[in-house]
């Protein structure tokens, strides 16, 4: 298993290329062993997708690129996720290897929030930097995440100091264009102690000529009663095969909000898990996702209760077109202790083509007594009974279907905290349903 | 569009899953009728609703029906409501992430031109005004479709359809079941708000209670997926007072029923085995 996907990468040119950036010791250390832990560690092993069979070599090199001073460089594509007419307070943007823009509102630079590319951040708060860096989602599980180690690039750290509230959300773009260029973001994410903040990104890609792979790792770290809200659209052509780890260690009385729309066309390996630590603490993940082509798809929520009165809920739909595949995982796991905990999930799959395939796995793993959890899956057709009574009203089978899809997809789209991201989600939606 | 319409029916024949469950139904409704049509369970009444809107489930085999001459059964779903037809129906579907008011712009902008769509505040006052006569909370606008509506709110709502959309022929199967009297009065004071020359009523009940809110024209009575009997607004009020036997003893007929709901079958294996 490790041969066939050996790394592209030889060692002295991980440690060279991490030296030359002047990173902190740490981490060119961190980053030479994960490139040999990747060597000897396998693959995730995935239910029902063979990840082996995915071209997981594509990785391009590092390649430096200059701040700019406005978004209007960037490719139409990418400047869509933005507002429009509205200056850019907090935001950041990575194009390929390296942030090439970013700018934090003096209001919270003021009040001690940090808000930059995580690259960068090294600099002045490496010793921060390193008690997290790696230790929600951890180096030796996988190949994958140990290649994440060895390769990531530019990324986001945003630091949210206790009791500052934000309420505007902090948005960043990760733009890949050039096959030659690594695009492995790490996100870090700190909230403390009764802190709250929105978080929105969006994946995107222009103008590829080939294969890439994008191994992004992100990990919330929300302490003692913050609140996290995390939302994300990936629509990414192909050309890209998606490798997505998100996690969050939730403290007590803490909660972390996931909102997740994977609208990629190629393959997509996504892991979202919430891991309550914390008394009280809580989660919700929405995920919507839609397969057109001959895309597979392996997406997993995933809620791991520790602490007791701990609840997490967790929704994911998918619509299929083609014939592509989406394997849906849901696992509740409450650990022995998380008494009084409630752990619920539903997976619904609409397959609008025959050749599609789609599966729901709801998992439930309970080590505990006084509990509660629930879950709900389905897959299935578009109910025609429905379609019936819509057009019994004068709409077209047409508009009904449109109806219908949307209306399925609406619980998690209503969700974005951005307006723009919100209609961008849609007109993604929209295409890849091409309705 | 503006004469009085005429909806006839004639010599309907439908089958489910095969099995004839229309026999031949005739039937003419002019502008300003309202006529209703009864009798017990199973008879085919709800099956003669269905078809008429073009249910996939039902396939007719013989006869016509017409609105002012046009050919319903030769249209597709839609088509047969852009021609005029309205079905409240016995059972709504519940349809997630579709908003009340977005159901009904579309249905409503279904009916107009592209570039003359309904402007949303109109829209909202006339659906509020609306809701207000049928006594519905404005919230149900912004509800998902019939989504944990009650057996009575989804019966409310179907009123609310039929108000929004004007249509000239207006079908209602058993729109009295599930509700309770005060629900059901103010269903009733809908339907006579909308009685009109420009409109005809086909009701479908196996109660006379909703008769006595809403006065019948003509009253057909149902059995074996035939009309039996017919007669005026008494025919109601005697099967009200004695039922249908005495239908089927002046008729001869000894099972009334022609669509047999699969009976509950009790499993045989419940008890451990004895030995």
């Amino acid at each position: 298993m490790s041969i066939q996907t050996a790394s592209p990468i030889d060692e002295a040119s991980v440690v060279n290329l991490s030296k030359s950036l002047n990173e902190p010791t740490w981490l060119t250390e961190l980053r030479k062993q994960g490139l040999q832990a990747a060597s000897t560690l396998e693959l995730p092993r995935l239910e029902k997708t063979r990840i082996d069979r995915w071209k997981l070599d594509a990785y391009g090199s590092y390649q430096a690129a200059e701040l700019v001073a406005s978004v209007s460089v960037l490719p139409e594509k990418a400047r869509s996720f933005l507002e429009e007419d509205k200056e850019y307070d907090n935001l950041i943007v990575q194009r390929n290897s390296t942030a090439i823009y970013k700018t934090i509102s003096e209001d919270l630079s003021k009040q001690g929030v940090i808000y930059t590319d995580l690259a960068s951040a090294l600099k002045d708060h490496s010793g921060l930097i390193q008690q997290y860096f790696m230790k929600a989602v951890h180096m030796d599980e996988n190949k994958l995440t140990a290649l994440h180690a060895a390769l990531w690039n530019g990324g986001v750290f945003l630091y949210v100091p206790a009791g500052v509230r934000i309420k505007a959300p902090l948005q960043s773009i990760f733009l890949t264009d050039d096959i030659n260029s690594t695009f492995a973001p790490h996100i870090l994410i700190i909230a403390e102690a009764n802190s709250s903040v929105t978080y929105v990104d969006n994946y995107t890609s222009n103008d590829l000529t080939g294969n890439l792979v994008h191994n992004g790792v992100v990990e919330v770290f929300a302490k003692q009663g913050s609140h996290v809200q995390f939302a994300s659209v990936h629509s990414m052509d192909r050309n890209v095969i998606d490798l997505c780890y998100r996690r969050a260690i939730v403290d007590n009385d803490a909660r972390i909000d996931w909102i997740i729309g994977e609208m990629n066309d190629g393959e997509v390996l996504s892991d979202t898990t919430s891991i309550l630590k914390g008394k009280g603490s809580s989660s919700d993940a929405k995920v919507i996702c839609v397969g057109t082509g001959d895309q597979k798809m392996n997406i997993t929520t995933r809620a791991v209760h520790h602490g007791m009165h701990t609840s997490s809920d967790m929704i994911t739909r998918a619509v299929l077109r083609d014939s592509a595949t989406a394997i849906i995982n849901g696992i509740t796991k409450i650990e022995k202790g998380a008494t009084y905990s409630d752990g619920q999930q539903t997976e619904r799959v609409l397959m609008l083509s025959p050749t599609a395939r789609g599966d729901a796995n709801p998992l439930l793993l309970i080590d505990e007594d006084e509990v509660k959890a629930g879950h709900a899956a389905s897959v299935g057709q578009v109910n025609a009974e429905q379609i019936h009574y819509l057009m019994s009203r004068g709409i077209s089978l047409e508009k009904a279907m449109k109806l219908i899809i949307y209306g399925f997809l609406a619980p998690v789209v209503a969700e974005i905290p951005i307006a723009a991201v919100e209609q961008q989600l849609r007109t993604v939606a929209e295409r890849k349903l091409g309705q | 569009m503006s004469e009085s319409p005429k909806f006839i029916i004639e010599g309907l024949k439908a089958t489910i899953d095969g099995k004839e469950i229309l026999k031949g139904i005739n039937l003419e409704l002019k502008g300003g009728e309202i006529h209703a049509v009864m009798g017990p369970n199973g008879t085919g009444k709800s099956t003669l609703a269905s078809s008429l809107m073009g249910h996939p489930k039902y396939e007719v085999t013989e006869g016509t029906a017409t609105i002012d001459g046009q050919d319903l059964l030769d249209m597709g779903v839609d088509e047969r409501a852009q021609a005029g037809l309205f079905l409240a129906m016995q059972y709504p579907s519940e349809i997630t992430g579709v908003t009340n008011a977005d159901f009904m712009r579309s249905a409503i902008n279904a009916r107009r031109e592209e570039g003359n769509e309904i402007s949303l505040i109109k829209f909202i006052r006339q659906m509020e005004k609306k809701m207000g006569e049928l006594e519905m909370d404005p919230q149900f606008l912004h509800r998902y479709l019939n989504e944990g509506f009650s057996g009575g709110e989804k019966k409310r709502n179907e009123i609310l359809q039929m108000m929004m959309l004007e249509p000239r022929v207006v079908i209602l199967d058993e729109i009295d079941s599930g509700l309770d009297i005060d629900a059901l009065k103010i269903v009733a004071a809908g339907v006579n708000a909308m009685r009109s020359e420009d409109r005809t009523f086909l009701i479908i009940t196996h109660y006379q209670r909703l008769l006595d809110y809403v006065k019948p024209d003509f009253v057909h009575v149902m059995m074996q997926g035939r009309i039996v009997k017919s007669g005026g607004p008494e025919l109601a009020l005697r099967l009200e007072a004695d039922g249908y036997d005495w239908i089927k003893e002046e008729l001869g007929i000894v099972d009334e029923t022609v669509v047999h709901e699969e009976a509950f079958k009790m499993p045989m294996n419940t008890k451990a085995p004895q030995y």
